[in-house]
């Protein structure tokens, strides 16, 4: 049997990679993202790229009464799913959400508040399934909240907390609540850029994820090294963290 | 974006408004609305000013790196133009497939082995890359798409294989993969020294009991004294045999002190130990497709070992039936200018119709070398590089050329004047300015 996976927020680069290292192993695919062209052409990469079966459903993340219909379908289609990834999200312009709520709270929505709703039901059916894996994209940023981005930052933390959350409650069910935290992702128009050395590639944090999903527990750090770093930045005192340019 | 942008040769880094190119989907309107003009930049292995437009747009197509469809049948695959050949060979090779022609890199994109017509060692077997290309889609900066291939709208086809990325962005690409039988390559070393000897070892190896459908020559650069050259001479064919191969372990030359590695003494003592080593190897021996394509990529970013500078390599190729004579004299002059270093290649090309106006492949021998950027000194080798390639009826090839003059272009290519009714007008690069005038 080959893995069946629904991946919601297909059209990501990192969520596309790990695709194609799977698709490699014939594996079948549930598609979900907001564009239908990038869609079907993720979908037809897939297909040359040796995945046994590839549907496509074209879902806006906000628009979270459809969410039930989405997620029946891709439990459907499989009779059943071995991994969900839910890997959308913006990043938004942190000043802008500086100077305009609703700018602030729309990123929200998209980033945390639909994460929320799809995990929920996601969930309930994994828990009914009894097995399979559930990954969910936070990021380095959750750790701690930062001027340069604590409202993309925020939106992660609830992730992380929900992710942790359901991690406890699934723990004996035969599901695996795993939380990605990918820091910076060097995507493939980005080739020719000079690039630091913590930048990594789109394949290198999706060769992670794929480990991570076979036998990761818990959050995983991708390149490892943000572990260390943000274990660092969590433990410098308020107090001198606020004068610091982060 | 404005990004700095290098091409494989280092010479120069210049600061261009990038325009990533990420979804085939988007590139009618990303292009037909971008600052003009502009040139496609794939992964920057041409080694000259072919992609680069300094203050101008480049359009980075590496994003386009999706599959389109792949048939495991028959071997014919559609892809975007921005997949490295690397990426094709993975997907490729465990189907029992392999590019039908590539050159001694697998780091360049599709996009980018169409717009250079690249060759490579079986070019006497089965011609350049575009003689396998079965369709092309081409986005003009006016928005028109174009659909070509070597029936329909064949003389698009016939511009935009070689033609540089002036045609418009090549999007897709439709090719004919080859079937192998696994990995590995059963490859012959054998040393020569004289040119006459080599002549003889490419004769030997395109027709007869020795043919192979692989052949090429490295050559000792500071070796040339009279009509006496040593080199090593690689030939092979695919093996039967699908063992599977170990994962390839690759180094980088990132982490070097910023240096110029290449120098007289170190070419002197590596072309000693190479032609050695060749020499110790000479016979057959059986070789991961890596190991016998792609040796440089073992190395990633090995062009930073020519140090800030940067290098130039000199490719030209001259027609049979003064391919002797000058061979000869050029190596002569190399020779007595010191120059040159480790990366010197020779070939003989097949008589082919090339399938591009501007292919660069002719009947007679290539000859390629790494010259570490010496500023003038460099500059006036080359004039009396060129003088020579031209005198014999030559040509140079622009995927490697970041110096050569316009009239030398002109004379190489006389379907220049056809090609240029083809041209894309928001297109154009250093290199096109430098060769055509805009």
């Amino acid at each position: 049997m080959t893995d069946r996976l629904l991946i919601i927020g297909a059209t990501s680069a990192i969520a596309h990679a790990l695709a194609r290292r799977r698709a490699a192993k014939g594996a079948r695919f549930a598609l979900v993202g907001r564009n239908a062209a990038s869609l079907a052409a993720n979908a037809s990469d897939l297909r040359a790229r040796g995945a046994s079966e590839v549907h496509v459903d074209v879902l806006d993340a906000n628009d979270v009464a459809r969410h039930e219909a989405v997620i029946e379908a891709a439990f459907t289609v499989y009779g059943g799913l071995d991994l969900v990834l839910v890997a959308h999200g913006m990043l938004p312009d942190q000043r802008a959400c500086e100077l305009s709520a609703e700018a602030a709270l729309a990123s929200f929505d998209t980033n945390a508040r639909s994460v929320i709703a799809l995990l929920t039901p996601i969930a309930n059916r994994m828990e009914r399934q009894g097995s399979g894996v559930i990954a969910v994209i936070s990021s380095p940023a959750a750790d701690r909240g930062r001027a340069s981005n604590y409202v993309y930052g925020a939106a992660k933390a609830a992730v992380s907390v929900f992710a942790s959350g359901l991690r406890q409650r699934l723990r004996g069910s035969g599901v695996r609540v795993v939380t990605l935290s990918p820091g910076f992702v060097d995507t493939p128009m980005t080739a020719a850029f000079p690039k630091s050395a913590i930048w990594a590639s789109p394949d290198r944090v999706a060769s992670d994820i794929d480990r991570a999903l076979q036998s990761g527990f818990g959050t995983v750090y991708t390149p490892w090294f943000w572990r260390w770093i943000m274990l660092v930045i969590r433990s410098i005192p308020e107090r001198l963290f606020v004068r610091m340019k982060l | 974006m404005r990004t700095p942008l290098v091409s494989w040769g280092r010479l120069a880094q210049r600061e261009a408004l990038a325009v990533p190119l990420n979804r085939r989907e988007v590139v009618r309107d990303a292009v037909s609305t971008s600052q003009r003009p502009g040139i496609a930049f794939g992964n920057g292995r041409s080694y000259g000013d072919q992609a680069l437009n300094d203050q101008g747009t480049v359009w980075l197509t590496r994003g386009l790196d999706r599959f389109i469809a792949f048939d495991p049948v028959t071997g014919a695959l559609r892809c975007e133009a921005g997949v490295t050949f690397a990426e094709l060979i993975d997907l490729a090779l465990p189907r029992g497939w392999f590019v039908p022609v590539t050159p001694g890199t697998q780091y360049l994109t599709v996009g980018g082995a169409v717009a250079n017509d690249v060759h490579g060692k079986n070019h006497h077997r089965c011609g350049t890359f575009g003689e396998h290309v079965t369709a092309l889609t081409l986005v003009r900066t006016d928005g028109e798409v174009i659909a070509c291939s070597p029936t329909h709208h064949a003389e698009w086809f016939r511009a935009t294989v070689g033609g540089m990325g002036l045609t418009g962005v090549i999007v897709e690409v439709g090719l004919q993969l080859r079937r192998v039988p696994g990995p590995w390559i059963d490859a012959r070393t054998q040393v020569f020294e004289s040119l006459d000897a080599f002549f003889e070892l490419s004769a030997d190896s395109e027709q007869g009991p020795n043919a192979a459908e692989y052949s090429v020559a490295w050559i000792d650069s500071q070796s040339v004294a009279g009509g006496r050259v040593r080199g090593a001479f690689f030939s092979g064919d695919h093996a039967q045999s699908d063992a599977p191969l170990r994962p390839a372990r690759v180094l980088t030359a990132r982490a070097l002190p910023a240096f110029a590695w290449v120098r007289p003494a170190t070419t002197r003592l590596f072309n000693e130990a190479y032609f050695r080593r060749s020499a110790a190897r000479a016979g057959t021996s059986r070789q991961s497709y890596r190991a016998f394509f792609y040796p440089l990529d073992g190395l990633l970013e090995w062009n930073r070992l020519y140090g800030g500078a940067g290098f130039y390599q000199y490719q030209c190729v001259v027609p049979e039936a003064s391919q002797r004579e000058a061979i000869a004299e050029l190596l002569r002059e190399v020779s007595a200018a010191g120059a040159g270093s480790f990366l010197n290649v020779l070939k003989t090309f097949g008589a082919r119709a090339a399938p591009g106006l501007l292919s660069f492949p002719v009947a007679g021998t290539t000859l390629a070398l790494d010259f570490p950027n010496r500023g003038s000194a460099t500059l006036r080798l080359f004039e009396r590089l060129n003088a020579i390639v031209s005198a014999a009826g030559g040509r140079l090839y622009p995927a490697k050329d970041a110096a050569m003059p316009a009239e030398l272009f002109r004379q190489g290519y006389p379907c220049l004047d056809e090609f240029i009714a083809f041209r894309d007008p928001g297109i154009s690069s250093e290199m096109s300015r430098r060769l055509l005038g805009r």
